[in-house]
């Protein structure tokens, strides 16, 4: 790994400068920002708009990954709380719908870290039955209707500015910020890790490893929640059915891009949200380019091929020998 | 060779094997002989090389020096699939098969009669059952193996490698999950093979077994060879003095004078305290500046007992106090809050987080101890590392390296750093110096003394009975889980040791019969 990487984080950038430049080729007005009734609007804001759901569950996900576990059902819980934040929206107070919301995700994710952490239930098997469950919870909350709201305040949360900024991407850079406090501002970082690098000695060590599994899914509910209520703000309105869709594979591999393992320990929260970036990069570079969108799923696919291998300990092992095989020849 | 005085040909002769794990000598220059028809049982302790061996012969490790001669032939299979066309299988502990498929699928696994790129089931069954009836299995070959028990899984995993045309049947602890009746069955189909002419290398920490089944022994300990016998004309108290014992003149020992420990004060002691079918009730008295041994063969209680104290296992009867107070011991947060540490014997599996660097490794228990508000800062933590690295000699004197890239006797002291960081009151480290290099090895026995000089409690669990001997001030003697034997004092030397160790084996073999 660090034959090829002297630095962590060097392949992630790496990607997102080329998915620029090559953004910039196919649409040449994509670093023009404007700005128009007090919020920017340009290609880059729009990604990093868009990028906002993804990257918020990222956040929550690369808590859980770096446990050893995995959530599936943050797309689900995205709609959950997306159709409780909606079906409340015009008859509560934001205060109200918000604490709803994301209350609720907090109960999704102790349900799974109660079936993990306590049941010591399999995580992909675990948050698999939410995966399930969820997108039936929601549709029987928005009674199989797309809820529509016209609230201000929780539009406000999907379209609003603060200083030109996007609502959402403030959010989303609050929580990064907020979760960067939490976890390397408390022993919380270190704990983890452990505990995902490896739980027998950790619980060996003292660690209370079932509480950190805990807290992971906790966190990850409440992100997911979050998410779904932007999610739903966005569009105003909840769509149990398709709200969220399959985004908890785009955070997984949000993740796995950021370079943190399946296989746990060591993760950055950083990186998984610059995971989260490129494959919005990629996203709305295909759109602008005018390829059709389904172009979108294979590039993505070799874009994720092209990271993974510049991370791989034997491509770089391989590496290795090709370049002692290179010195030792004459 | 000496094939001459055989009384039947050598099959497989190993001469001369070497094997490294990085500094770690796991092998060295061993010997084996097998002769064709014979149960010859290698014996020794954790760590001693018997697994090591296996995988070298089998292929599954690469050897660093030595040959294999298979019928007066080399051979040096690759890999285990390659020992097994050779004619060499191995049976692990662990059945390697698959708990899914039907008995009959497995035992032809791979090699399935096919006619026109079809299986055929029925001529599969067929001769599935016939093979079994061989070895006095008469069960439905269609059911899946998982449904049946450890031991006939067992035989099905011997039958598929004898079928395999196998001459050389290696099995790794084979009755270890087995019952009596089981055990009489295994030994029974054991006996039947050896009489075809196949040899057999048996594997196991149950002497009374060893007894029973074996023709001869080879003893490893430390990766070395210490013998070759005749299991008719070997005492037991000579076999497990070849397992454990070293010289046995030079262990007088070190410690405090006699009495000098009863005015110490007791950091913890344990009343009648155990767990069903895991260690028998014990009483145990710990004191500040004292240590004391846990001796017995593997799988005696050692282990068992060192995790109860720990609290890594729950007692279900006795007391447990500390400095006077009753507490409970319910998991491993209980020891560390009341200021315990363990050092396991499995390093990699249950002490060490590889991925994580020699300082994280460091502060884990006491981060963990302090709890997650109160977070150790990155200075502190640098501090904490760079005391413990210079005051154990960890090397490389790299704080930032990750763990697992450090060879095995820094990686024990790393574990002791974990734990001293915590300012504990009692530490309990099982087989401290477990494949650790020669230097290393003094080291920390040096350290266990200078750590029982400063006043701390240290419970020590060793193989090595004469490095027992060196450090401790009481040695706590175990036999089939139960404490059996309070050695103090004087009373402290390898042959009082070994013999309560070996105590009534006879007596033993009946009752268990």
């Amino acid at each position: 790994m660090t034959a090829l990487l002297p630095r962590r984080g060097l392949a992630q950038i790496l990607a997102l400068v080329v998915i620029l430049a090559v953004d910039r080729v196919v649409s040449p007005q994509f670093f023009d920002l404007r700005l128009q009734d007090g919020r920017l609007f340009g290609s880059l804001i729009d990604v990093l708009n868009r990028g906002t759901p993804v990257a918020l569950l990222s956040l929550g996900m690369v808590l859980v990954i770096a446990t050893r576990g995995i959530d599936l059902s943050v797309g689900a819980v995205m709609a959950i709380c997306g159709a409780i934040a909606a079906s409340l929206a015009d008859s509560h107070g934001l205060p109200v719908v918000l604490a709803a919301a994301l209350g609720a995700g907090l109960v999704c994710g102790l349900w799974n870290g109660f079936l993990v952490a306590v049941l010591g239930m399999q995580p992909i098997v675990a948050t698999l039955i939410l995966m399930v469950a969820g997108r039936g919870i929601a549709q029987l909350i928005t009674e199989g209707r797309i809820v529509t709201f016209s609230s201000p305040d929780l539009v406000w949360l999907g379209n609003g500015a603060i200083l030109g900024v996007p609502v959402p991407i403030a959010i989303a850079l609050g929580m990064l910020i907020l979760t960067g406090a939490v976890v390397r501002g408390s022993a919380l970082g270190l704990l983890i890790e452990a505990t995902g690098g490896n739980a027998r000695a950790s619980e060996l060590a003292g660690v209370a490893t079932r509480g950190m599994i805990l807290a992971v899914y906790v966190w990850c509910g409440v992100c997911a929640a979050l998410a779904g209520v932007i999610a739903a703000a966005d569009i105003m309105g909840a769509d149990a059915n398709n709200a969220g869709l399959w985004l908890e594979l785009d955070a997984i591999l949000a993740v796995v891009i950021g370079g943190t393992s399946l296989f746990g320990g060591r993760f950055s929260l950083v990186l998984a949200v610059l995971g989260a970036l490129i494959i919005q990069t990629m996203n709305t570079g295909i759109l602008l380019s005018g390829y059709p969108p389904e172009f979108n799923l294979l590039v993505k696919a070799v874009v994720v091929l092209a990271v993974l291998l510049l991370q791989s300990p034997k491509l770089s092992d391989f590496a290795g020998i090709m370049a002692r095989l290179r010195r030792t020849k004459p | 060779m000496e094939n001459s005085l055989d009384p039947a040909p050598s099959l497989l002769e190993v001469r001369g094997i070497s094997k490294s794990f990085g500094a770690v000598r796991a092998l060295q220059e061993v010997d084996f002989t097998l002769r064709a028809g014979e149960i010859h049982a290698l014996l020794g302790e954790n760590g001693a090389g018997k697994s090591t061996l296996i995988k070298v012969i089998t292929g599954v490790f690469p050897r660093d020096a030595g040959v294999v001669r298979l019928g007066g032939e080399e051979v040096a299979p690759r890999s285990a699939k390659a020992a097994l066309q050779a004619g060499i299988a191995t049976v692990y502990q662990e059945v390697n098969l698959l708990p899914n498929l039907s008995v009959a699928q497995n035992l032809f696994l791979d090699r399935q009669p096919m006619r026109f790129g079809i299986v055929r089931e029925g001529e599969m069954r067929r001769r599935a059952k016939a093979l079994l009836t061989e070895f006095g299995l008469d069960i439905d070959v269609a059911a899946p193996l998982g449904n049946y028990s450890v031991a006939i899984q067992h035989v099905t995993a011997i039958a598929r490698a004898v079928d395999l045309s196998a001459r050389v049947l290696i099995l790794d602890e084979p009755t270890a999950s087995l019952d009596r009746h089981e055990v009489e069955i295994l030994f029974g189909i054991m006996r039947q093979l050896a009489k075809r002419g196949i040899g057999i290398v048996f594997v196991s920490h149950f002497l009374d077994q060893v007894y029973e089944i074996s023709d001869r022994i080879t003893v490893l300990r430390n990766g070395r060879l210490v013998g070759e016998r005749e299991i008719a004309s070997l005492p037991r108290l000579e076999l497990i003095r070849m397992m454990l014992g070293r010289e046995l003149a030079e262990t007088t020992s070190a410690r405090a004078a006699v009495g000098e420990h009863k005015a110490r004060e007791i950091c913890a002691s344990f009343e009648s305290y155990g767990k069903a079918g895991y260690v028998a009730p014990f009483n145990l008295e710990l004191r500040h500046g004292e240590v004391v041994g846990l001796a017995g063969l593997l799988g005696s209680g050692r282990t068992e007992t060192a995790r109860l104290v720990f609290g890594a296992e729950r007692a279900d009867g006795g007391h447990a106090r500390v400095e006077g107070a009753a507490v409970r011991l319910q998991s491993p947060r209980d020891g560390v809050r009341h200021g315990f540490g363990y050092c396991p014997e499995e390093r990699k599996t249950d002490g060490i987080v590889a991925e994580l660097t020699v300082r994280e490794n460091i502060v884990l228990a006491l981060q963990a101890k302090r709890g997650l508000h109160r977070p150790l800062s990155r200075r502190e933590q640098d501090e904490i590392a760079r005391r413990y690295v210079k005051m154990l000699d960890i090397r490389p004197p790299d704080a930032e390296r990750p763990v697992g890239l450090l060879s095995g006797g820094n990686q024990q002291k790393v574990l002791l750093a974990r734990w001293l960081a915590t300012s504990p009151r009692l530490l309990v480290l099982d087989e401290p110096t477990r494949g650790i290099d020669v230097g290393a090895h003094a080291e920390i026995i040096r350290l266990i003394r200078e750590l029982c000089d400063d006043g701390l409690a240290l419970l020590v669990i060793s193989s090595e009975l004469d490095e027992i001997v060196t450090y401790s001030d009481r040695v706590v003697v175990l036999r089939d889980r139960t404490h059996v034997e309070e050695l103090s004092g004087e009373a402290i030397d390898v042959t009082n040791i070994l013999a309560a160790i070996a105590a009534d084996g006879a007596a033993m073999q009946e009752a268990r019969a």
